[in-house]
């Protein structure tokens, strides 16, 4: 193993804690299904995906323990911060709902993590990039699990056409965060080390119109409010019910190991 | 699908799943699972049975589609070749010199 560089760059560290948290937060929000799908291969799905977006996390949480200059752990930074410490988009900190909104949802979100992790690999942080190569796979592998699932609900029955449309309609207006250029990421773009959000938009919009299209399914029209502010901390109410079950354990029991 | 029961419309079909663990080797059952279609019951598959790098290749095949012998059936299908001991080639002399026979 080579050398890796840790010098302090906040600027960075702040635009990895977006991607780490995203990763975080929705590995959260996919451990839910387990026991709650409509069959037990499914629950096994989710799961699978949910642990793959950890496996992220941890490494992306590593990083920024890194950089930041503080030397926190993994464990510390998912664990021992508050909600106005999280960079997560709104999209992933959503309650769970129904399964036609979570593979709307997941759809969305792979098709960006798509664009994403392909641009990183390129990115001169040798961690990111190694990071983004590995989860390139992944992500494939998500974005095709939303996307078969987006057609045979789509094209379906009736009623699951209708659930699938209503899934995409309530995801709508949490999708423009994914691809707003918050100061981090234009400062770790000006390093090298990142992407810009919004180059991403046309190819990820693309794929999932495609899909949805093929679902006979229609997408959106720009909703009429947007949400805004995961980037900066600031986030909707579903987050801190997520965050006391996500680290009540580790809080009641500091420093307990398996 | 063309024969549709009313429980076939309440659950999903059951496929039975055959994974290769590595280049040169048969496929072999590991199990079964229920998928909706073809397509799926090969991601279920995925998940479900290869998640420990278990595979290269996975078969899925509709268990409705497979057509097996019968319990009732062992005795004149299997037990006929209990005392055939010809069809086995133990009546050569193997010369010394041969290795790995």
């Amino acid at each position: 193993m080579t050398e890796i560089a840790v010098s302090a760059n906040p600027a960075s560290a702040q635009y990895i804690q977006g991607l780490a948290d995203d990763a975080l937060v929705y590995a959260q929000r996919l451990g839910e299904w387990i026991s709650r799908g409509p069959q037990i291969e499914e629950d096994m799905a989710l799961a699978n995906i949910g642990l793959d977006l950890l496996g992220q996390a941890r490494a992306l949480l590593t990083r920024v323990g890194q950089l930041d200059g503080t030397g926190r752990s993994e464990d510390d930074l998912a664990y021992f911060r508050d909600e106005r410490e999280f960079r997560n988009v709104h999209l992933v900190e959503q309650e769970r709902d129904g399964f036609g909104h979570e593979m709307a949802r997941l759809l969305w979100f792979s098709a960006y993590q798509h664009e994403l992790y392909a641009g990183l690999r390129r990115s001169e942080d040798e961690v990111l990039a190694g990071v983004a190569g590995k989860a390139l796979k992944e992500v494939s592998y998500h974005r095709d699990h939303a996307a078969q699932w987006v057609l045979r609900l789509g094209d379906g029955t009736e009623e699951s056409h209708e659930r699938m449309q209503s899934g995409l309609d309530s995801v709508q207006p949490y999708v423009a965060e994914l691809f707003e250029d918050s100061p981090a990421a234009v400062a770790a773009v000006e390093q090298g080390i990142g992407v810009l959000p919004s180059s991403l938009e046309p190819e990820a919009t693309a794929f999932v119109r495609q899909f949805v299209g093929q679902a006979t399914l229609t997408l959106p029209e720009a909703p009429r409010w947007r949400a805004r502010g995961g980037r900066d901390g600031i986030h909707s109410r579903p987050m801190g019910y997520l965050l006391a079950e996500m680290q009540h354990i580790a809080r009641s029991h500091p420093g307990a190991r398996w | 699908m063309s024969e549709r029961t009313p429980e076939a419309e309440r659950s999903w079909p059951l496929w039975e799943v055959f994974v290769r663990g590595k280049r040169g080797l048969s496929h072999v059952h590991v199990g079964s699972l229920h998928a909706p279609d073809a397509a799926m019951a090969l991601r279920n598959a995925r998940d479900v049975y290869t998640r420990r790098q278990e595979g290269v290749s996975l078969w899925v095949v509709r268990a409705a589609d497979i057509t097996a012998s019968s319990p009732d059936e062992r005795d004149s299908f299997f037990d006929p070749a209990a005392d055939k001991v010809y069809r086995h080639p133990t009546f050569y002399d193997v010369p010394e010199d041969v290795e790995y026979l």
